[in-house]
């Protein structure tokens, strides 16, 4: 049954089903499982960077060389990516798929979380980027759906997975 | 090494191995166009920083395409993470090209900290990069541009005299794709 299924699993799945075949990171927390769940896949190249701003440009380049990319990252990182998604995604139309553990969210116990925590969503909309937050059930389909308007948008749009979602598993199996 | 010299070295090599070329924003890709514009050379027009990245995305998208970006000493000082992404994922057909005039050439000439300290070469071996070579005259950077890595080109500041890119960046871009990417794979 698929609610069996992790949050990182179904993040995975969705990557999967979008046809996703090439992922940046930095490491959250949150991440780690959905991160080695890509490392181990053969039909994902993962490219680990040094600061998200990097990963924008190489997937903004994996895509010109026809690939299918998306980011992983904290919701901190969105913060160091403004100027590329605006000054390379947005003016040229290319297309990202933008995984981002939203934290300072509901749960948060790291205070530093909390500014950029309640700035994700501003300047999501500030930037006119789409964005989705799914619960671990619709997160497959709704990885899917966003890639694809990313596609034919020409446009970044994000996924928000806040502390809640990645909760699910301890509320559902304990 | 007058920049734009040093440029039209590059592109003529990169035509003749039909390798893409990403070039860094401002003068660096108006002096690209003006001597050899070709549908394989992608011209940024912002995001600053981001020539190197984007190249290596493109090298690991396709590693039989031979990729090399061409950019700038300030620039590279501000992505210099990247450095050591390109060093640990190596593809053999990457290659970056730093220009280094020691300025912000495009802004009006302020000086980089290459011109007083760093050694970009340096820091791209420390990073981890096994191929790196310093080049200061248009012969030796002749020979350093058919392997990957690293090459620090050495060369004066200033600009040419020569016109903004005529080209969107909706067209900059799909006239790219068209020769870089087989779109086939992607259905």
């Amino acid at each position: 049954m698929l609610t069996d299924l992790r949050p990182s699993e179904l993040v995975y799945r969705g990557l999967k089903s979008a046809g996703i075949d090439i992922v940046a990171s930095v490491p959250c927390v949150n991440l780690q499982e959905l991160l080695c769940l890509i490392s181990s896949d053969p039909d994902i190249m993962h490219i680990p960077v040094t600061r998200e701003e990097e990963g924008i440009g190489i997937c903004a380049g994996a895509y010109m060389g026809g690939r299918s990319p998306a980011i992983a990252m904290q919701n901190s990182g969105l913060g160091n990516s403004i100027n590329a998604l605006a000054s390379l995604n947005m003016l040229y139309g290319i297309p990202l798929l933008m995984v981002i553990s939203h934290r300072g969210t509901q749960g948060e116990r790291l205070v530093g979380q909390i500014p950029m925590g309640r700035l994700t969503e501003p300047l999501l909309n500030a930037m006119g980027i789409t964005f989705f937050r799914p619960r671990p059930n619709d997160a497959e389909e709704m990885i899917e759906a966003a890639w694809s308007l990313a596609v034919s948008e020409r446009h970044p749009v994000a996924i928000l997975l806040d502390i809640q979602f990645w909760e699910w598993r301890a509320a559902a199996q304990s | 090494m007058k920049r734009i010299d040093a440029i039209a070295i590059i592109a003529e090599m990169a035509d003749a191995s039909n390798a893409l070329i990403v070039c860094n924003l401002g003068y660096p890709s108006r002096e690209l166009f003006y001597v050899r514009d070709r549908p394989e050379n992608f011209y940024m027009l912002g995001s600053m920083g981001l020539a190197s990245s984007i190249a290596l995305g493109l090298s690991l998208a396709l590693p039989e395409r031979r990729v090399m970006a061409i950019d700038g000493d300030g620039s590279v000082l501000m992505n210099l993470g990247t450095l050591a992404t390109i060093a640990s994922f190596a593809p053999s057909n990457y290659l970056l090209v730093v220009l280094d005039n020691r300025v912000y050439g495009s802004t009006g000439c302020q000086p980089t900290c290459t011109s007083r300290c760093t050694d970009l070469a340096a820091v791209a071996r420390g990073a981890g990069v096994r191929y790196v070579r310093v080049v200061s005259s248009e012969e030796e950077l002749r020979m350093s541009l058919s392997g990957s890595g690293v090459v620090v080109a050495i060369v004066e500041p200033g600009n040419a005299d020569v016109p903004v890119v005529p080209l969107s960046p909706e067209e900059i871009l799909s006239r790219f794709m068209e020769r870089a990417s087989p779109r086939m794979r992607r259905s």
